[in-house]
């Protein structure tokens, strides 16, 4: 069934009988001829391209609990390319793209808000480095413009601007940022997968992988053995547990980070903000929320939930920035689980074994990612070789010496 | 999270600075070792999701390295010694 603004009024006027389920509960085949483990933004994603962009059929997404319950269902829902460095700036741009042809794309209200994106400036140094990066987007055909202190005042004048220590001196700004509803975008890519046959296979969890001669035969599952010519493992927060199936150890530490959203409030923030001295950022929902999160806690971790010190900065981040919020309620708070990388960059690549191939590494940046994710790891898995634009996330770079490190901080993964 | 160290007693997680995996005292001799087992020492983890040995540096506190048995799934703390009496009982002299 195809979506419209027709059929809405259609079904509105019929009693909302038509709608029909989105997607089908197949039960697994004893074979495919490719398999993604993993239900979330980017294995969804990785088999809607392969399927509509990349000719492939018999594919199955392999989800252990229910689709886009994990990190795609807890992210604070930006998008943006405001990356440094090469081998990361036309990857996200090309997902900032994707992202503006999404909704037409596969036929789905994701609700792509492109509502700006700004990034605080308190100092000299820091504007020189906004102005690099700021350089570097436009160098990759990205949109990038830097604000005054006066243009960021209009737009926020409640903010702090005299703080002592992080007065504010002015922003980087990317108009094209922006929010997607973030549970919408799994749902979207779930139905075009479904609706180009893909079987999408929940409560399934992969239990060891059968591997001989060095090459991949098929997944042992929760709902049996499952044959395949070729395995895509896109389970990020997960990776090193699925990948010690194949004998793996990963570049990768597992880390959960936190979010937050208040109670509803009238309009304050039209788009998204960081403050990324005080390891705060925020937006605001539609519903009124304002949706921020700050730090990962930084200790290995795979609980789903943080604990209060982490809290307590984040909160202490956002009223040095906004003191206006200090009789704001929180309604929630939640962790997610980051496959946190040595360089803080992510891995889209194959492995020793052929015909297994991996997607991980997100880091707390897997969100904005997912279309171009999903569109690198299905090029990959159908070519054999490398996208253009992911070349780069390989797993020997850190053997070679070509990390992708924009921070800076070396092989220290709570520190990215 | 509190840490019960060896010598102070109970004590803040926020007090100290955390680093990873305990397997990193085991580096290898820059004399001999070749570069994959660098390239493995230093990129590498089990990650694993249950326990986990790690080093933990009390940076508010008396400054010593602890190696922290935890649960990475229950945040639940079940050992907390010394770095330096792990390393010296795995053979190091310092």
């Amino acid at each position: 069934m195809r979506y419209s603004g027709f059929r809405v009024i259609a079904e509105a006027l019929t009693g909302h009988k038509g709608w029909k389920p989105v997607w089908r509960d197949p039960t697994p085949q004893a074979d495919y001829d490719i398999i993604i483990i993993g239900g979330g933004g980017h294995g969804l994603a990785t088999a809607y391209y392969l399927a509509k962009e990349f000719g492939q059929a018999r594919i199955a997404v392999l989800e252990k609990g229910y689709l886009g319950g994990g990190n795609v269902g807890r992210n604070t829902t930006i998008i943006r390319s405001n990356y440094l460095l090469d081998g990361n700036e036309p990857f996200y741009e090309f997902s900032l793209k994707l992202w503006e042809g999404l909704e037409q794309d596969f036929n789905y209200n994701a609700m792509v808000s492109q509502r700006g994106i700004i990034n605080l400036i308190h100092t000299d140094a820091q504007r020189d480095a906004a102005t690099r990066r700021g350089n570097a987007m436009i160098l990759n055909g990205a949109d990038a413009e830097l604000l005054t202190r006066e243009q960021v005042r209009a737009m926020y004048p409640w903010l702090n601007f005299d703080n002592a220590r992080f007065p504010i001196k002015g922003a980087l700004m990317q108009r094209r940022g922006g929010t997607v509803r973030h549970d919408a975008v799994a749902w979207g890519y779930a139905r075009g997968a479904d609706l180009r046959g893909v079987d999408l296979i929940q409560n399934c969890e992969v239990t060891g992988m059968r591997i001989e001669n060095g090459r991949i035969l098929g997944v042992e599952t929760t709902r049996g053995y499952i044959g395949a010519k070729k395995v895509g493992v896109a389970v990020a927060g997960s990776s090193s547990k699925v990948m010690a199936h194949a004998g793996m150890r990963l570049p990768i530490e597992s880390h959960v980070l936190q979010a937050f959203v208040s109670e509803g409030l009238k309009p304050l923030i039209d788009g998204v903000m960081t403050f990324g001295a005080g390891h705060f950022y925020v937006s605001q929902s539609d519903k009124g929320g304002l949706v921020f999160g700050g730090d990962i806690d930084g200790y290995n971790s795979y609980a789903q939930r943080g604990n209060l010190p982490v809290i307590e900065d984040v909160a202490e981040g956002g009223m040095a920035l906004m003191p206006a919020i200090g009789r704001v309620r929180l309604l929630r708070s939640w962790g997610g689980i980051m496959d946190m990388s040595m360089d803080g960059s992510p891995i889209i690549d194959k492995t020793h074994v052929e015909g297994l191939y991996f997607n991980g590494g997100w880091c707390y940046g897997g969100f904005k990612a997912t279309p171009a994710s999903g569109w690198c790891f299905a090029h990959l898995l159908a070519n054999d070789r490398s996208h253009e634009t992911a070349k780069a996330y390989r797993f020997d770079r850190f053997l070679k010496g070509l990390m992708i490190d924009e921070k800076g901080q070396g092989a220290q993964p709570n520190l990215h | 999270m509190i840490i019960h160290h060896p010598i102070l007693g109970p004590r803040d997680s926020q007090e100290f600075v955390y680093l990873g995996d305990a397997s990193l005292i085991d580096r290898p001799d820059g004399m001999t070792a070749g570069l994959e087992a660098f390239h493995d020492y230093a990129y590498n983890r089990t990650n694993p999701a249950g326990e986990h040995r790690e080093l933990w540096y009390h940076e508010q506190g008396d400054r010593s390295w602890l190696v922290v048995t935890r649960n990475t799934v229950t945040h639940e703390i079940t050992r907390v010694e010394l770095a330096r009496d792990v390393a010296r009982k795995q053979g190091r002299t310092k």
